[in-house]
């Protein structure tokens, strides 16, 4: 081993805090890339595996009531390889000590034979037996809510009907992996619930016999998508068909889709933006670090080292420290993606879990740490050796002295001595007192951007479930009703006011573009549930047009003014053109309104509703669920409160804890950064503290020379801080977009407070260590070697 | 031992090397001429400031003159060639620093297999330590040195590559006499054994009579140049 060799080594081994904390904060960077890119990796092939073991359909359609020989009509339609068609009816549950009504969605099963699409996985028990009726077997997640085991039973209304129904199994099915009621926008485990049954027993409650009301389609791999679905269309219509869709509007797999696109936005943007910060940090500490080397570097250039020796050198450093760094980052990366992923799988139900990540995230996060580390000292060694060796041995003057303003002010003749040593240092160095501070801040700002995520999903959990609306439960019916039906809610117990909606399934179309999204009949003067803009505020629906969200109008690439077509995919399924009256903004999903009248006219089905939205007296609401448990044609209640408490309950264990993980390495950034300026600020004034020392100063007054200058550095860091990390949360939240999410820029006094906290905690803590080694400052030592 | 008649090792002309500070231009040195032959020993005497570290240090070329050349036998340096002033310090230049300048994360040996690791023709570090009477601290951190025993290790890196031209700033500066006189007879017996050309800087009168010759600096400027007739021994000095 070379002398040089050696050196290294006994550096290193020397400055193994500071080698830790640098390699930390490159492990926070990595370790974020690599947890972001492989839950992704994950999520999308577990999500491929699921649905190609269990034959999940190409194409869903519904109907109201075909005859069972359209199957083989739809079966013979050109690109179709497999059709099978089912029966899929809701019911609402009575579960044993639980008040709330459930909603269940009821799914046949074949009478013979295997499930040719869509099969189950059985996670208990056995598939359910055609001959026993009252046999289902229900999804697990609804089961696990409910405690169910095979052998239990409970009470559900079928079309109005009490039946008792038995047990026999668990499953989960890829149509379900995020299972949400019609209308929901969260799993809610505890309320909704699928069960799946023999077709003859769910034809017999539902009078559908020799009849199906759902088919699902497997295609073959050249079929033309658009003409089977005109086929289709075709076929199903005359029995009250509703258009039908592709997978990608599935809602179970449009949900599982938004959140992979999500985790790939979240990833691209934020591990990104930390990476980033973390490779700059890495670099600003790997050149004051090298700078420190200074003197060594023009020595290593005396005795005849190359200018590439003393590169290789350095780089060997840099590359030991980066690599256990990255190693570090990948080991904790990997664990936290696995454990990510996990995460999920409590919303997104997968009967197993691939987490197989593939080298592309390593190779990338390896590569932007290490990469970020070269070139900062790299640039840093670069600049040594470009000094005559003679230069270099000496001590960096400051780049020109003058007496500054400053300096000459009253106010430096107010201070002591030891103060006006840190304003000078400070003052003569003006850039490297910028970038220790920049170092800092930029640990503030990707705390401030990571805690930001708390306030931006409280503020759009307060728009829309605040402001926006104002009912306590929507009533969903099985079926439509007359306008009238409204005044039985009215008269139930505990209700205080109700009003009226209706949906209506459509394809929206502007020329090539086609969005399926059904549109919400809203009455004139709706003050529970009225068409919401996050900054205007309630709006009316003015009669004769539609309101688009701002989500749509993107998509259809249509502004206020422009016509779209509509094809209702209901009733009669006209097709109209309407006017796009107004563009308004919401957080979540990419709804379209109608005046409720207009859009019944539209339909032609007389003066109807889908459902209600009603406001309940809290001291009645246990009568009223009672009641609403034994109303028949109820397809769905969906009550506020359990909306806002999944939401948040969803939220809190996704983004949340996402967000958790930033803030913890922010930390870890913050930390590794302030150790690293505090630790280097003393190599580098050992010497100068230590004479110090011996010309009389206190201990006191050496650790505040030192430490004071790193606390001013911290003040001028934190709103430095706060401005950009209020342009990376703003970058980040315009960035960050789904069809499901749009997040607002909201952050409150009290998130800056925070990562300033934090920052000073940080500041404070590292001051605190190295405090105890400037006391034992060995001052023969540091005088002698003049290290 | 009259060099006169011997080789020029080094040759330098008009050297003149300005420190620019803001406003203010420091001469260091204001135009210096000076010859080292082959084998010569000479001292460089002079008051604090007069440019005698600025001089030693283009000669070694670890800096560059603002102006003037540098030839070392024969040919000239090119001073604005990294590449040149590399390898000519370390093929042919051994340095012994006014502060020792020794790695503290490596030991005596170490510090000396540093230089000798890329050196030609270098002997043993143990040997060059052993040559400076330190045969026995091999193993010891600068930091477990005495200044003296520094400063001893630092000749014994500077002459383990059996260098050329062995400059020294002040080898003595911070030694007591007795200390100083093993250093200057390392130094001699390098100078005699190898015949290393050598130019040494000192304050101190006394020790200029262990050279060939001494030049006088003041000012930025050679101001006179003296002749030995016959060397002292460093072991008949006192001071
Ligand atoms: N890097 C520098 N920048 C500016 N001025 C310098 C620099 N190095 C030396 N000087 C100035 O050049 C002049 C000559 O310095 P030099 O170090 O050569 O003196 P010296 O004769 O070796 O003195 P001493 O005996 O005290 O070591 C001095 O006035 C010094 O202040
Ligand atoms: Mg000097």
């Amino acid at each position: 081993m070379t002398s040089l060799d050696r050196k290294l080594i006994r550096e290193l081994w020397r400055l193994r805090a500071q080698v830790l904390a640098i390699a930390l904060v490159i492990a926070s960077g990595t370790a974020l890339l690599i947890m972001a890119l492989t839950t992704i990796e994950a999520l999308e092939e577990t999500t491929a595996a699921y649905y190609e073991r269990t034959r999940f359909a190409d194409m869903f359609a519904e109907a109201k009531r075909a005859p069972e020989y359209l199957g083989r009509d739809i079966a013979e339609i050109p690109g179709v390889r497999i059709a099978e068609t089912r029966i899929v009816e809701g019911a609402i549950l009575d579960m044993p000590g639980f008040s709330e009504p459930v909603v269940a969605r009821l799914m046949s099963l074949p009478e013979r034979g295997p499930e040719l699409l869509n099969a189950l996985v059985i996670r208990s028990g056995r598939l359910a037996d055609p001959t026993r009726p009252d046999e289902v077997v229900v999804s697990e997640p609804f089961a696990e809510a409910h405690r169910l085991k095979p052998g239990d039973s409970f009470d559900a209304i079928l079309r109005g009907r009490k039946r008792n129904l038995q047990v026999v199994g668990t499953a989960l099915s890829p149509e379900y992996v995020y299972a949400i009621a019609p209308g929901g926008l969260m799993p809610d485990d505890e309320r909704f619930g699928v069960l799946w049954m023999g077709r003859d027993a769910l034809a017999a409650a539902f009078d559908l016999k020799a009849s199906f009301n759902s088919v699902t389609l497997s295609l073959l791999p050249d079929a033309n998508e658009r003409d089977v679905i005109r086929r289709l269309d075709g076929l199903l219509s005359p029995f009250g068909g509703i258009g039908a869709y592709l997978r990608a509007d599935q809602t179970s797999n449009w949900f599982l889709e938004s959140e992979i696109a999500q985790q790939k936005n979240m990833s691209r943007i934020m591990p990104a933006i930390f990476l980033a910060v973390a490779a700059f940090l890495t670099n600003m500490v790997m050149a004051r670090l090298i700078q420190t080397e200074r003197r060594e570097i023009g020595l290593l250039k005396a005795f005849g080292y190359g200018n590439w020796a003393i590169g290789w050198h350095f780089a060997k450093m840099v590359l030991v420290i980066g690599t256990i760094g990255v190693l570090m980052g990948s080991v904790i990366g990997a664990w936290l993606g696995h454990w990510n992923t996990e995460l999920y799988t409590k919303f997104y139900r997968f009967p197993f879990l691939l987490y197989r990540p593939g080298p592309a995230g390593f190779v990338i996060a390896g590569a932007i740490s290490l990469g970020a580390a070269l070139a900062g000292s790299l640039a840093a060694v670069r600049s040594a050796v470009r000094l005559p060796p003679a230069e270099a041995m000496q001590p960096p003057s400051p780049p020109i002295y003058r007496r500054s303003f400053a300096a000459r002010t009253v106010l430096a003749g107010a201070l002591d001595e030891p103060s006006r040593m840190i304003l000078r240092r400070i003052i003569r160095w003006p850039v490297r007192a910028f970038l220790a501070s920049l170092g800092l801040a930029m640990s503030v700002a990707v705390l401030i951007m990571a805690l930001q995520w708390v306030d931006a999903i409280d503020s759009l959990a307060e728009s829309v479930f605040e402001r926006a609306q104002h009912q306590d439960a929507t009533v969903a019916f099985s079926d439509l009703q007359p306008i009238g039906a409204i005044r039985e809610f009215e008269h139930m117990p505990g209700v205080l006011a109700a009003e009226p909606y209706r949906f209506v399934s459509a394809r929206i179309n502007n020329g090539h573009l086609i969005e399926r999204q059904g549109i919400v009949g809203v009455p004139t003067g709706a003050i529970l549930s009225p068409v919401f803009d996050v900054e205007r505020g309630r709006l009316e629906v003015p009669p004769g047009g539609l309101m688009l969200s701002v989500k749509l109008a993107e998509l259809l690439e249509v502004k206020a003014g422009d016509t779209v077509v509509v094809e209702l995919l209901e009733g009669r399924q006209p097709r109209v053109s309407l006017p796009v009256l107004q563009i308004f903004e919401t957080y979540i999903g990419k709804p379209a309104y109608m005046d409720m009248a207009a859009l019944n006219r539209i339909a032609g089905d007389g003066r109807v509703i889908s459902g209600i939205h009603i406001r309940v007296d809290a001291s009645s609401r246990t009568a009223l669920l009672t009641t609403l448990k034994d109303t028949p044609h109820i397809a769905a209640v969906l009550f506020r409160h359990a909306a806002i408490d999944t939401f948040y309950k969803t939220m809190g264990e996704t983004i949340l804890i996402f967000v958790g993980f930033f803030v913890a390495f922010s930390m870890t950034l913050s930390v590794g950064v302030t150790y690293n300026s505090i630790r280097i600020a003393l190599s580098e004034r050992a010497r100068e503290l230590a004479t110090l020392r011996v010309l009389g100063f206190s201990r006191w007054e050496i650790s505040y020379i030192l430490l004071g200058e790193v606390g001013l550095l911290t003040w001028v860091a934190i709103p430095l801080g706060a401005v950009i990390g209020f342009s990376l949360a703003w970058y980040m939240t315009s960035a960050f977009e789904t069809e499901l999410y749009r997040v607002p820029l909201v952050l409150r006094d009290a998130t800056y407070g925070k990562a300033a906290l934090i920052a000073l905690a940080a500041t404070l803590a590292c001051a605190a260590i190295v405090r105890r080694r400037l006391d034992k400052l060995d001052l023969i030592a540091v005088l002698k070697t003049r290290e | 031992m009259e060099k006169d008649t011997s080789a020029t090792a080094l040759q330098a002309r008009d050297l003149i090397k300005i420190y620019r500070m803001g406003t203010v231009d420091v001469h260091a040195l204001r135009g210096v001429d000076v010859d080292l032959r082959e084998g010569e020993l000479v001292v460089l005497l002079g008051p604090s400031g007069s440019g005698k570290s600025t001089l030693l240090n283009i000669l070694g070329g670890l800096d560059r003159p603002t102006s003037g050349s540098v030839m070392f036998r024969d040919r000239e340096i090119d001073m604005n060639n990294e590449r040149t002033l590399n390898l000519y310090r370390r093929n042919h230049v051994g340095f012994v620093f006014q502060f020792y300048n020794l790695i503290p994360s490596l030991t005596a040996r170490e510090n000396v297999a540093l230089v000798t690791e890329i050196a030609r023709d270098p002997m043993p570090p143990s040997r060059a330590l052993a040559m400076v009477g330190l045969g026995d601290r091999l193993d010891h951190f600068p930091a477990q040195l005495s200044g003296g025993e520094q400063q001893r290790v630092a000749i014994a890196r500077a002459i383990a590559k059996r260098p050329d031209l062995l400059l020294c700033d002040e080898p003595t500066g911070a030694l007591d006499s007795k200390t100083g006189v093993l250093v200057l007879d390392a130094i001699l017996r390098i100078n005699r054994e190898l015949g290393t050309t050598t130019a040494l800087i000192t304050h101190n009168a006394v020790i200029a009579e262990i050279a060939n010759r001494v030049l006088y600096f003041a000012d930025g400027r050679i101001v006179e140049t003296r002749l030995n007739s016959g060397q002292r021994a460093p072991s008949e000095l006192a001071w």
